[in-house]
């Protein structure tokens, strides 16, 4: 694969207007990381969920509005924390640098 | 039960990965991610094609376990260590099912697919062929399932778990956050129920949490050990986990696992509900 697409997976068939959507990509060298693992910690930094990245480095969470960090795991690099704050309706686009 | 006879080490199972009577099952939530690659030798159930009935909101038969397991090329004799993402949590879900059919030597690879790819250890996509068996499962283990009359019963006088995030408890969020926000058709908990979020036993490479930690975790949520103890989630997946971590790894007695859990209990008419942190009142 040659360079990385911009951004989280499609929204296609997604009822945004209705949640409160954080995604996005994780990359290294400016290409995807298809075996990164990313939580999603809540405001006290309580483990939420984790969803491991697509092959083409994406991942996806439908969080309730407020702050999250978002916290990704790949093998041989360190871990990245980020933060970000969701709210109802949008979609909250987060791109990690290993 | 205890650690020693319900976890292996991914150290082990690579010693292992040439011995025949020893399969190895990865079951995830994502069902694609074996397909991308997966443990040398290691087959695939599929939690929901493989283990739901699919008519009834309810586990495949007996009759249809034994086929799936015989057609999988699994002996009833043959050790199963279950692995899969997310902390081992859809692996827990196919030990738990498993040893309710009566499946002697179950193990879960600790730390499960997760560890073994920070670890950079050899995945492939290779799908292995093995000989069919005549396997036959037991009668259901009615002592590590619950059904909701029971956890209505266990208000007030049972040990009740509610390992789901803090925001599920609270009714803030219905469904995992990786999740469409969809399911039962109000938030909140079973009253009394203590939270305990399934990841909490987990570390984050996801091996599990040492017996003084785990234990601790669960004596500090106001869990009684002299009491029998029921562990629900949304759809009965997460409990499945937390059900390994009392029955299989601390040893507890008497723990099961309401596999109907909110899914089920959120949508039930005449049943009380508390909303908000606190446990709320019997």
């Amino acid at each position: 694969m040659c360079g990385a697409i911009k951004g989280g997976p499609s929204l296609e068939g997604v009822d945004v207007a209705n949640q409160a959507v954080i995604q996005g990509i994780v990359t290294r060298d400016d290409e995807p990381v298809g075996n990164a693992y990313v939580r999603l910690l809540d405001a006290g930094g309580e483990f939420t969920a984790e969803v491991p990245t697509s092959a083409t480095g994406q991942f996806r969470f439908f969080a309730a509005p407020g702050s999250w960090t978002l916290r990704t795991l790949v093998p041989r690099a360190d871990v990245v924390e980020r933060k970000v704050v969701a709210q109802k309706g949008a979609v909250a686009e987060v791109a990690v640098t290993v | 039960m205890s650690r020693e006879t319900a976890l292996v080490t991914a150290d082990w199972v690579e010693e292992h990965l040439n011995d025949p009577k020893v399969v190895l099952v990865e079951v995830d939530e994502d069902t694609e991610a074996y397909d991308k690659g997966h443990i040398p030798g290691a087959v695939k159930l599929d939690w929901k094609k493989d283990l739901q009935d699919g008519v009834r909101h309810d586990f495949v038969s007996k009759d249809r376990l034994e086929a799936l397991l015989s057609e999988k090329g699994i002996a009833n004799d043959d050790t199963i260590v279950f692995y899969g993402g997310n902390n081992n949590w859809f692996a827990a879900y196919a030990y738990w099912y498993l040893k309710y059919y009566g499946h002697q030597n179950l193990r879960l690879l600790d730390g499960g697919r997760k560890k073994w790819e920070l670890e950079s250890r050899e995945l492939t996509t290779d799908v292995p062929s093995r000989e069919a068996t005549t396997y036959t499962a037991q009668e259901p283990n009615a002592d590590i399932r619950a059904f909701r009359d029971e956890v209505v019963e266990a208000i007030g006088t049972k040990n009740l778990i509610d390992v789901r995030s803090p925001d599920e408890y609270a009714g803030r969020l219905l469904a995992p956050a990786h999740l469409p926000q969809e399911a039962a058709q109000i938030g909140g908990h079973i009253p009394t129920a203590g939270n305990v979020p399934w990841s909490k036993a987990a570390n984050e490479d996801g091996t599990f949490k040492s017996d003084e930690e785990l234990a601790q975790l669960y004596s500090e949520a106001g869990l009684d050990e002299n009491k029998d103890t029921i562990a629900y989630c949304r759809i009965g997946e997460r409990s499945s986990h937390t059900w390994f971590v009392l029955h299989e790894i601390l040893g507890y007695p008497n723990v099961k696992n309401y596999d109907g859990s909110w899914s089920e209990y959120g949508s039930l008419r005449g049943v009380p509900v508390a909303v908000g942190d606190q446990p709320g009142q019997a």
